[in-house]
């Protein structure tokens, strides 16, 4: 007890409490924790960069070559590019023509959303070829792969006219990719980069004037 | 004996005393168990908090000796997960114990949550026992996501390819932050991998912390109790201690024992003749490998999540976004979170509230538990209405009454709990 006494005593004969320089001790609390926030930012760099997609991880993801010359007309293929179902639908004459029947009931039937597709692939059958689409199987809403529902009818309801109705929200598609009002999915199906390297053979990931 | 008996409280006596000069045993145990007093009224509905840190405690230890055999790695995942079930020891009881532990986490706790919302425990003076104690639960909710992934089945993959997107939802900077979080442009082996660390080690570092805060912060306000009067107004004058209060240990550690006891016989029972719990606790196909090809055609969350995923698919998008459904769901779960600023009854007690209240108080359980259902079952389970209705699926027009139902239970729990009749309350707790 009487030693903490003599203690204080003697620290305040050293430092006079007027002496005491507030405002210098304010800078340099202030300087000392920019300091150390500065240190914290710097060393939060690797963590958080360590997280993103490493360089093995940025170089997988070359352009697929696919035969298409075995797909039926009114049946699809599914290829896969950079990890993602591709599909490679082959409508018949008359899913084609059904496609600018139902424009109505579609979010985005002219395509406008330019992310959804290249420009080449803006019309009305979402493709290069009047028969067969290329889509990014994976639903613009949460990413799930749809399922197919080629056939029109069925368990989907009979207005339902073909196409992809994913399981996980029920967003549905027409046989271009095209979402239906009022599914959670707020987009078209993606179409990715690709062209005809001849009439069987497809090279997705690549476009045809521009390297992807 | 006698001379022994005493020379051993000797040596005890000794041994606690060198401990409680370097650390304070005796004065925790004092303010923890046997001189903690609570209320003397518990009912049922106090077994679950005790439950909840024995299924913690268990959810560790069978976690510990899981990641002895499991190999968190997209080519050996699935098959390691069967090692265990197969050829590891007792594999396929501790993994059991596991994934049927981590649905008990949240039945017990979602019990726990109610009976803090029927007894208002959340009011005036706990309500950071409260908002603790919600993060808990988001913080556990992590914990099943994150471990649903690591058996890299095709409900691990395509519920975590969901989840993640959640996040790209995000206005501006959802897709970079997706990708940050997957670490690949798809679900993959790196997802896995850190998936696996936020599951074995950060997340559960947290979530024992929280426990620690949630029991600390309860410890210092005191219990509430199904009457949801306060014990500490009304004190023995001379000890100072609540006329309403028992010593927590031993009359609620003997309680708690029983409860424990029915309840490990429920978890056994579980275990032996029904892990899968018939597709609920691990959905059938989950024991069919990742394939980022292709989508099961039913994929539904674990029931746990069910709730919030309807409310996620009810939400149609809004301006080509579909944010919104995701702000809805997420909103879901953290407006519990707001309950004690919302809650602006002159009582705490369900016992003591009037028929307003409870009719909303049932609205909500109804939707919980509807929309609960319909996040496990597709969106066209009923079919769908006719073209007056625009062909809509039944089943999503339901999910989206009982959103609104959902959502209307905490928006307008400022006016019907302060237009509410309440009866008056007790001096003394009631039993």
């Amino acid at each position: 007890m009487s030693d903490s006494q003599i203690d204080k005593s003697s620290a305040l004969s050293f430092h006079q409490p007027s002496e005491v320089d507030l405002e210098k001790r304010q800078f340099l609390i202030t300087a000392t924790a920019c300091t150390g926030a500065v240190g914290v930012a710097a060393v939060a760099v690797p963590f958080v960069g360590s997280m993103l997609p490493s360089e093995r991880a940025k170089a997988a993801g070359a352009p697929v070559e696919v035969d298409i010359s075995k797909i039926e007309p009114g049946t699809f293929m599914t290829a896969e590019w950079r990890g993602k179902p591709v599909w490679i639908i082959s409508r018949t004459p008359e899913q084609t023509a059904e496609l600018a029947k139902h424009n109505d009931q579609l979010s985005d039937p002219n395509c406008d959303v330019v992310s959804q597709q290249p420009a080449y692939c803006k019309n009305s059958h979402r493709s290069i070829k009047e028969n067969i689409s290329v889509v990014v199987g994976i639903c613009t809403h949460l990413g799930c792969s749809p399922t197919a529902k080629l056939q029109a009818g069925g368990d989907m309801g009979s207005n339902w006219t073909g196409g992809f109705f994913c399981p996980c929200h029920g967003s549905k598609f027409d046989l271009a990719g095209r979402v239906f009002k009022g599914s959670p999915a707020p987009t078209n199906l993606v179409v990715p980069p690709h062209q005809y390297l001849s009439d069987a053979t497809l090279l997705i990931g690549v476009d045809a004037k521009a390297e992807a | 004996m006698a001379i022994k008996d005493s020379q051993a409280k000797g040596l005890l006596n000794c041994t606690m005393n060198w401990i409680d000069a370097r650390f304070p045993l005796t004065s925790n145990i004092k303010n923890h168990l046997t001189e903690y007093y609570a209320p003397k009224n518990f009912n049922f509905w106090y077994f679950f908090g005790s439950l909840a840190m024995l299924v913690l405690v268990l959810q560790i230890v069978t976690g510990i000796f899981l990641t002895m055999h499991y190999k968190p790695d997209a080519e050996m995942a699935f098959a390691s997960v069967e090692y265990i079930m197969r050829d590891v020891f007792g594999g396929n009881i501790i993994r059991y114990m596991h994934s049927t532990g981590a649905s008990m986490f949240f039945i017990v706790v979602y019990l726990h949550m109610f009976r803090g919302v029927i007894y208002g425990s959340y009011r005036n003076p706990r309500e950071l026992i409260w908002l603790f104690g919600v993060a808990i639960f988001l913080c556990l909710m992590g914990e099943a996501f994150f471990g649903y992934l690591l058996p890299w089945g095709q409900m691990s993959y395509w519920g975590a390819q969901v989840i993640v997107n959640l996040f790209s939802a995000i206005p501006f900077i959802g897709p970079d932050l997706s990708e940050w979080l997957r670490g690949d442009y798809l679900i993959s082996d790196a997802t896995l991998n850190r998936f696996f660390a936020f599951h074995v080690i950060a997340l559960p570092l947290v979530l024992l912390g929280l426990v620690v805060v949630h029991l600390i912060a309860l410890h210092e306000v005191g219990s509430n109790n199904p009457d949801g009067v306060e014990i500490k107004a009304k004190k023995d004058k001379k000890t100072g201690i609540p006329l309403d209060g028992i010593p927590f240990h031993p009359y609620y550690t003997v309680k708690d024992l029983v409860g424990v006891a029915v309840f490990l016989i429920v978890f056994a029972a579980i275990i032996f003749f029904a892990p899968e719990m018939g597709g609920y606790f691990l959905e059938d196909n989950n024991f069919v490998p990742a394939n980022p090809m292709v989508t099961p055609a039913h994929i539904a969350p674990v029931w746990y999540f069910t709730p919030y995923y309807s409310i996620l698919r009810a939400v149609p998008p809004i301006l080509n976004s579909q944010f919104p459904g995701v702000a809805a769901m997420g909103l879901s779960v953290v407006a519990f979170a707001f309950l004690p600023w919302l809650d602006k009854s002159p009582v705490k007690s369900i016992r003591y509230r009037g028929k307003l209240y409870k009719r909303w108080l049932a609205a909500f359980v109804v939707s919980f538990l509807v929309l609960g259902y319909l996040g496990t079952v597709p969106s066209n389970v009923w079919g769908q209405f006719g073209s007056w209705l625009g062909g809509a699926d039944r089943a999503t027009v339901v999910a989206r009454i009982f959103t609104v139902i959902y959502f209307l239970f905490f928006i307008l729990m400022p006016w019907y709990t302060a237009k509410d009749k309440t009866k008056p309350v007790p001096e003394r707790v009631t039993y």
